[in-house]
């Protein structure tokens, strides 16, 4: 595991990691998470929700995407804007699809073992979606915004297909 | 911090105090131990306290509803006993809260069980 980077300095509003895919490293996910999104503005209700939906995404990456080979690194970048977090997470997987997930709330899925991750983060976070980097990896990006008076949406919506341009 | 459990028996019911993170890896697979030993020494009813933990992700919810369904199976019944704001919320997002049979105070949380056994 590595030493935790110094998140933030008082001039940027960029942070990037990159961490042996190990679910170790969940835990260093996390604890920089909270950091940023302290940072970013965020009350520490929300600050838990963008941890779990981080804590997700590296489960994912890690044991999914890279499966749970600690050869293979996840890279995490943090973006604070002036009204949003944007959170990026790369893995070296073959991606998936998660458009056509079953509900996790309706009755025959209720008592699934699995299948509850990304159905978290889509409630937790505002934004939600995957990109397939054509044999280069996964990247999910995750947008939680600052203040917007908006309610948070519950999960299990196609909310990927409702992300906006966010790459300024 | 990885999950602890500690277990006390109280009549017919083991009480298993749970602390830490239940989480994929280490604590789901030391939550499904602890029910598959208990569901070995014949202990049926089992009151899991999570007053101390600290965090659950879905595989930790997975793993509770597995624990559901296999002590359900067996014939006895699983109870979750002081969830913390933060379990309770996942619960209710993830609708699983009318599932499990939840309680805040232990010793009713232990008469339930006798009067679901004489039910």
């Amino acid at each position: 595991m590595r030493s935790l980077p110094d998140p933030m300095t008082p001039d940027s509003s960029v942070v990037e990691v990159t961490l042996e895919s190990d679910l170790k490293n969940v835990e260093v996910a996390e604890e920089i998470t909270r950091r940023v999104a302290g940072t970013a503005g965020f009350d520490e209700d929300e600050q838990q929700r963008i941890e779990m939906a981080v804590h997700e995404s590296m489960i994912n990456a890690i044991w999914h995407g890279n499966q749970n080979d600690s050869s293979k690194s996840v890279w995490l970048q943090f973006k604070i804007h002036s009204d949003r977090l944007e959170i990026r997470i790369r893995d070296q997987g073959h991606g998936f699809d998660p458009s056509h997930l079953p509900d996790p709330r309706s009755d025959e899925n209720l008592l699934n073992v699995s299948g509850r991750g990304i159905f978290l983060i889509r409630t937790f976070m505002d934004e939600f979606r995957v990109e397939n980097l054509n044999g280069q990896g996964t990247e999910v990006t995750m947008i939680k915004r600052l203040n917007t008076g908006i309610p948070t949406k519950q999960g299990g919506t196609d909310r990927e297909h409702e992300s906006h341009d966010s790459t300024n | 911090m990885s999950m602890k459990a500690t277990i006390r028996q109280i009549d017919s019911v083991a009480v298993v105090d749970i602390s830490g993170r239940i989480t994929l890896g280490e604590g789901c697979t030391q939550l499904r131990e602890l029910i598959r030993d208990q569901l070995g020494k014949g202990n049926k009813n089992l009151l899991l306290n999570l007053a101390d933990v600290t965090y659950i992700d879905s595989s930790g919810i997975g793993e509770l509803v597995s624990a559901f369904t296999g002590v359900s199976k067996q014939g006895g019944s699983l109870k979750l006993l002081n969830l913390t704001k933060k379990v309770h919320d996942l619960l209710q997002i993830t609708k699983l809260y009318t599932v499990f049979d939840v309680h805040e105070d232990e010793a009713k949380a232990i008469s339930s069980f006798t009067k679901t056994a004489s039910a």
